[in-house]
């Protein structure tokens, strides 16, 4: 019901830009992405969790006009996290995900049609894209428009009757915009609508229970059945005079659990030579807490909805991040093709305002505050046809 | 109505009519030639330059933080228990 609102409500606006989208005539042509392969390996360390695997991403074109794209990513996970440590075991699994995409450029309009995948032994994820964009105003502007629809199957190891269902609706909106010879800015809005069963099945909040010897009971979660989300985010690229170039975005989000969040990003690169590029970012992302999350509920069913996810909990995380990309010489490339080797490394620090680490020995809700740090680093090859 | 949906409306609508009623038809030329973005082609100036280093960012973020959309790149899955 609140995905027909939410559809009508936008449709009328949609078909305007449609339509207008239609019948601009400016005479610049937009461009296919660029050919390409790239391979990494990716690692994430932290919080318990180790978390790992290869990806792949082709780019080819067809002709002038058709191109594909093709992308597999593996997530082979060990964790021990929080959560897991506190009510079960830890555990081992493995995600795998795979898309595909075809962009047809006709005129100045480039639109784009994507499928995705993705596979873990109690979750499947099946989505698709519909991407268009144009250039106009003599290439100051561009405008794109995209819509998705994801179906998930939602699945609970070791209960082989647990079964449930959930769909994910997505539009967004941008404007790209040159404002000088050195600066360019973009706004981008995207609406999210989900339907269905939006729990995770393992997960489980902690009460108060005075008859247990712990003097802490447990439940599962119990999360509403849809939720609708809506972002704005504003970023800006500036060229600086010594060929250096500097990046920021400010992403504003809030949701129908009266989740709201901001993230502030402000990157740097500085090429070297012509042949490396270093990368430097800071990010600093905060959000409050939905509006049925507790850390300790003060007894069983206390209320309708129920949730101790700390992703659901108030928290801010900073984010440090650099890296490096070298420009391989001739003689050890592939043919006349360039070819580049990048590393990147991110350190992320989590801090909770109101999730407690329940694996301190302590007082039932007087623990103290949960928080940890972790490590991401990438690494990866990428060759230009 | 809804809060969030008289709030998708309204951006919305403005969008479609801040196009509508675009800069060519209210008679202001293009500033930037194609001659003066020499500087905006840099590839340095690109925040697609890794593409597949931002899909993993993206999804690092999406498993861990309750904030989703805008990011520009796909989503979805997770590895977040």
């Amino acid at each position: 019901m609140a995905v027909t609102k939410l559809y009508q409500s936008a449709g009328c606006s949609i078909l305007w830009i449609l339509f207008y989208l239609s019948l601009s005539s400016v005479s610049y042509s937009t461009v296919l992405p660029e050919e390409r392969a790239d391979v990494l390996y990716h690692r994430y360390e932290g919080g318990g969790m180790t978390i790992d695997g290869p990806a792949v991403l082709l780019r080819k074109k067809a002709n002038e006009s058709i191109a594909f794209s093709a992308y597999y990513y593996v997530d082979t996970i060990s964790s021990a996290s929080v959560d897991v440590m506190s009510t079960a075991s830890p555990y081992s699994e493995e995600r795998k995900e795979g898309q595909l995409g075809i962009q047809y450029l006709r005129d100045k309009t480039l639109m784009s049609l994507n499928i995705r995948q993705s596979d873990e032994s109690d979750f499947l994820a099946k989505s698709v894209s519909f991407n268009i964009s144009q250039d106009t105003f003599g290439d100051l502007t561009n405008l794109s428009l995209g819509l998705s629809f994801g179906d998930n199957d939602i699945r609970r190891n070791g209960d082989e009757f647990f079964q449930e269902q959930s769909q994910q609706y997505r539009i967004n909106a941008a404007i790209s915009q040159i404002l000088t010879r050195n600066l360019s800015v973009n706004i981008n809005v995207e609406a999210v609508s989900d339907e269905g069963y939006l729990n995770n099945p393992y997960r489980t909040v902690r009460y108060i229970d005075n008859n247990l010897p712990s003097g802490v009971g447990y439940q599962v979660e119990v999360y509403p059945r849809t939720r609708n989300s809506f972002s704005t985010k504003l970023s800006a690229s500036y060229y600086l005079p010594y060929r250096a170039a500097l990046f920021f975005h400010y992403r504003y989000f809030t949701d129908s659990w009266q989740i709201n969040a901001d993230d502030i990003e402000i990157g740097y690169r500085q090429p070297l030579a012509d042949t490396l590029e270093l990368d430097f970012k800071v990010r600093y992302y905060q959000q409050t807490q939905a509006s049925f999350y507790s850390d300790l509920f003060p007894y069983q069913d206390a209320q309708n909805f129920l949730a101790r996810d700390k992703e659901l909990s108030d928290f801010n995380d900073i984010t440090l991040g650099v890296g490096l990309t070298y420009q391989l010489p001739e003689k050890l490339t592939f043919s006349d093709m360039r070819s580049e080797v990048s590393l990147q490394w991110d350190y992320i620090r989590f801090n909770y305002n109101n999730f407690r680490d329940p694996t301190v020995d302590a007082a039932v809700g007087e623990e103290p505050l949960y928080q940890f740090s972790a490590n991401i680093f990438r690494l990866f090859f990428s060759l230009y046809f | 109505m809804s809060l969030f949906n008289q709030r998708l409306s309204i951006i919305l609508t403005s969008l479609a009519l801040l196009t509508l009623t675009g800069c060519a038809q209210l008679s202001v030329e293009p500033w930037v030639q194609p001659y003066e973005r020499q500087n905006l082609a840099d590839r340095i100036m690109r925040t697609d330059r890794h593409p597949i280093a931002n899909q993993h960012v993206a999804h690092v973020y999406e498993a861990r933080e309750s904030a989703r959309g805008s990011e520009g790149v796909g989503g979805g899955g997770c590895g977040c228990n």
